[in-house]
């Protein structure tokens, strides 16, 4: 358990070395765009002077040297300060906490779903390989997998919204009803229904190939022969056996997607105005509201490495032939 | 001579005076059929339609998502349609750009067009319960706005000296005349601003900016971002018995083709500007819910164009400019790109801003006529039949700028100028053309409903500035061309105005600073249920205070 814990806290080390590179790194890559948001401001208004480009400048801190702009963000990173958006007029992270909830309930509830479904249908394929279930779940898969994923969306809206009017079409919540409690859960959830299919089809496509693929790799080992020879069930074969050994590259891959669960929802969160936050980092980068992109790196950059430790013992727990090691 | 303009007070009034119109059309009509019985039929209804009601919320859609909604602070086009409705200025437009009341039921100008009086409504009240007086209108012209609006900063500069006669008196006087500031009071213009709140402040940076205290009809009861900006019934609105509705909320909707499907399935009763793309107009048009008009967008009047740098050769040769512009067909861009929204320009001034003149070069498609000039030139063709290559920039504002750059490449290609087109994002845009760094790039101003406020910015030489949008960045000078536009900016006999801007459009539609392009309209769809919408020239912008709802 101790190796655990050192190991743990090695990696944690580790990862804030790489947060501060990142940081870095991000802060002369979104600088190196051209224009800046001073700029924008200026095009947006349709009319502009030197004066008011210049106070803008000023404003945003973009008149002094660049260096200098770069220590002022580092440190208040340090001290947990993410910075304020001059262009919203309010600090990065009131924004960022605003616009969180709404991705991460979309793109969790879409990654669970995408995993289960994946996984069982990958498992149905490969158990019934050859058969036209096998056929079916390929088909589907695959289309699921090649279909741009907007317009998935726009014709899931355009079926269930325009023409059965079940769902709404769009939106995190019906404007002006007020609900509270439970009545709120409901609203969200009916809202969230279409966007959250059209997510995890696409990941569920990846998840039920890969798992299909795996499992058949996995079922002409040799210990599977053997776990038949000692007559062991086939449901028990399967999900104790084979799966349990074929999963492991379903949950390299999953684990990479998840850690871009926080940004990876652009599309999705346009086509179905979603306020979340891979629009809120599309429409930054448009803006160049350097401060808010800058922010929104960082927390993805934290997802991608939260998650990848989690997967490093994941892996230890569903196969301990792996060694946790430094 | 004194023009004494007096305000019709209660604008509702206007719905009252349409609908007895309507309703005597509609019997003079059955009246000509001489079916006994039919005019009762069609007459009642018609009355009973065209009363106004109250109650009801209207939706609509807001994109780009605004970052403030301080009309004062920020123009863009969303916090004018949301701003406007919060925030008025001193005078609103009619469609022919003539001054309306607003926050000033009269108006006089002296003969010598140097002092501008307004007298102010009473009993008006901000959004807080505290009296709006004219103390807030010197403040907002001489301090505020000043301040932080480049628009407003250029015409308020000419004023002498602004003063509060009494407390619902205002006096303008200027330096020189400049009979183009009775247009500058429109809402986006000189939104007008609480002293009470800004005075003494540091104005960008005060809290108030996030909840708008302004005079208008309506009052910003939630604003969830990217999501809805959800305006409220201003219950103490100054006209009695107005606003007719409840509130407005503006949704978000960043994807064109969800906002085409919020307007198809009634989710939203209202669309402008942008919000849908071209393409998708036609398709919408049939829809039997849906009324599509382009009114409403006189006072900003876009004119798009070949902004083309003069520094670059063979840019700087007029006969490339005219080779360029025979080599287009302006109809096609106008039927085929913006799906027949708009018209084809003759000159800088579009046509339905004052001082138009249509008399002048204008350029028929021609390709025979473009190679003759190109031949001239001496630029013959390369063996790939290439007699020029230059490097066009199309704005980076959606789909159809994208569309107009492919054509041209086509259409220049054929008379033998080869297109190397570029792409950017808005910033990059914005930053390479303020600094001079493109050969040819779209472009699209507003006028603001005189020649003096809107047009002479883009070809006066003393408006070449580096690092500024929006201004004379072809680098064209002619001191013919920036006399005139001196002269006519100061003279107060509208006779001999028109005689200045009309030399001045046939001198530039001769040297083609830039090739116009197209006098943009905008498809403004309204749910056939909303009624009193869009009267005036800044049409969505306006306060919507007599807009209601029919059940």
């Amino acid at each position: 358990m101790l190796g655990f814990a050192q190991l743990f806290a090695s990696r944690l080390v580790k990862a804030a070395a790489i947060l501060i590179a990142i940081v870095v790194m991000n802060f002369f890559l979104v600088h190196a765009a051209p224009g800046d948001p001073a700029m924008v401001m200026a095009g947006e208004a349709g009319a502009a002077d030197e004066k008011f480009v210049t106070q803008l400048r000023e404003q945003f801190g973009l008149d002094r040297p660049l260096y200098e702009q770069l220590g002022t963000y580092v440190g208040k990173i340090v001290q947990g300060d993410l910075g304020f958006s001059y262009r919203q007029q309010r600090p990065v992270w009131d924004i960022l906490a605003e616009r969180l909830p709404a991705t991460l309930v979309l793109t969790l509830t879409a990654f669970i779903l995408a995993l289960a479904a994946g996984v069982a249908l990958g498992t149905l394929a490969a158990v019934t390989v050859g058969t036209w279930a096998d056929s079916a779940i390929t088909v589907v898969a695959l289309l699921a997998y090649a279909t741009p994923i907007y317009w998935i969306g726009l014709m899931l809206s355009l079926f269930f919204s325009i023409q059965l009017g079940w769902l709404p079409a769009f939106g995190y919540e019906t404007i002006g009803a007020g609900y509270t409690g439970l009545a709120h859960v409901a609203d969200v959830a009916v809202h969230l229904i279409l966007p959250v299919i059209t997510l995890a089809l696409f990941y569920m496509a990846s998840y039920a190939r890969l798992t299909r693929a795996s499992m058949l790799e996995v079922r002409s080992l040799d210990f599977v022969k053997t776990a038949k020879a000692k007559g062991l069930s086939q449901s028990r074969i399967v999900t104790r056996h084979v799966l349990r050994n074929a999963i492991l590259p379903v949950i390299t891959v999953a684990g990479i997607q998840a850690g871009q669960l926080v940004g990876g929802s652009i599309l999705i969160e346009t086509v179905f105005a979603w306020p979340g936050i891979g629009r809120l980092a599309f429409e930054a980068v448009l803006q160049r509201d350097y401060q808010v992109l800058l922010g929104i790196f960082l927390v993805t950059s934290i997802m991608v490495i939260l998650f990848n430790i989690l997967t490093d013992i994941l892996y230890g727990l569903v196969d301990p032939r792996i060694q946790v090691s430094q | 001579m004194t023009r004494r303009l007096t305000g019709i007070p209660a604008s509702f009034q206007r719905g009252f005076r349409r609908s007895v119109h309507r309703a005597a059309a509609a019997g003079l009509l059955a009246a000509a059929l001489a079916i006994p019985g039919t005019a009762a039929l069609v007459a009642a209804p018609a009355i009973a339609q065209e009363t106004p009601v109250r109650g009801g919320v209207l939706n609509s859609i807001v994109q780009p998502e605004p970052p403030t909604l301080m009309l004062g602070l920020n123009q863009q086009g969303p916090t004018q349609t949301v701003g406007g409705k919060i925030y008025q200025g001193l005078l609103t437009y009619d469609q022919k750009l003539n001054p309306m009341p607003s926050l000033a039921k009269s108006w006089t100008i002296s003969p010598d067009g140097l002092t501008y009086t307004f007298k102010l409504f009473e009993n008006v009240k901000w959004h807080d319960g505290k009296p709006f007086t004219a103390n807030d209108v010197v403040f907002t012209t001489s301090k505020f706005l000043m301040e932080v609006h480049p628009r407003a900063r250029a015409v308020f500069s000419r004023c002498e000296s602004i003063t509060a006669l009494d407390d619902h008196t205002v006096e303008f006087k200027l330096k020189e005349p400049f009979p183009a500031f009775i247009q500058a009071f429109e809402v986006s213009s000189a939104p007008i601003v609480p002293a009470h709140i800004y005075e003494g402040t540091d104005y960008r940076a005060n809290p108030a900016n996030n909840t708008p205290i302004g005079t208008g009809p309506f009052k910003l009861k939630e604003w969830v971002k990217g999501s809805y900006i959800q305006l409220v019934r201003n219950e103490d609105y100054f006209k009695e018995g107005l606003p007719y509705l409840d509130g407005i909320t503006f949704r978000v909707i960043p994807d064109a083709a969800s906002r085409s499907l919020a307007l198809e399935s009634g989710q939203v009763q209202q669309t402008q500007y942008s919000d849908l793309e071209p393409f998708e107009v036609p398709r919408m048009k049939t829809l039997p819910n849906l009324t599509m008009t382009t009114a409403g967008y006189e006072f900003v009047a876009p004119m798009a164009w070949l902004e083309i740098n003069h520094r670059v050769k063979p840019l700087d040769d007029k006969r490339f400019r005219k080779a360029i512009a025979y080599a287009i067909d302006r109809k096609f861009i106008r039927d085929k790109i913006w799906f027949g929204l708009g018209r084809v320009p003759t000159g800088p001034i579009n046509s339905v801003v004052k001082f138009y003149d249509p008399k002048v070069t204008t350029y028929e498609p021609n390709p025979e006529k473009a190679k003759a000039l190109l031949d001239e030139m001496g630029l013959k063709p390369n063996g790939q039949g290439v007699r020029a290559t230059v490097k066009l920039m199309p704005m980076p504002y959606g789909e159809t700028w994208t569309r107009l750059g492919e054509y041209m490449k086509q259409a220049l290609g054929k008379v033998g100028i080869a297109v190397v087109l570029e792409s950017t994002d808005a910033a990059g845009w914005a930053q390479r053309v303020a600094n001079w760094d493109y050969e040819i790039t779209t472009n699209f101003l507003y006028q603001y409903g005189d020649p003096a406020l809107g047009v002479a910015r883009t070809y006066i030489s003393s408006n070449i500035r580096k690092g500024v949008l929006f201004t004379n960045t072809m680098g064209y000078s002619n001191p013919k061309v920036d006399e005139l536009f001196a002269k006519a900016s100061q003279e107060i006999d509208p006779a001999k105005r028109q005689e200045q801007y009309s030399e001045v459009q046939r001198i530039l539609s001769d040297e083609l600073p830039v090739v116009w392009l197209l006098e943009m309209e905008f498809p403004t769809f309204l749910d056939k249920r909303v009624k009193n919408a869009n009267t005036t020239a800044i049409g969505v912008n306006d306060t919507y205070e007599s807009v209601w709802l029919a059940k």
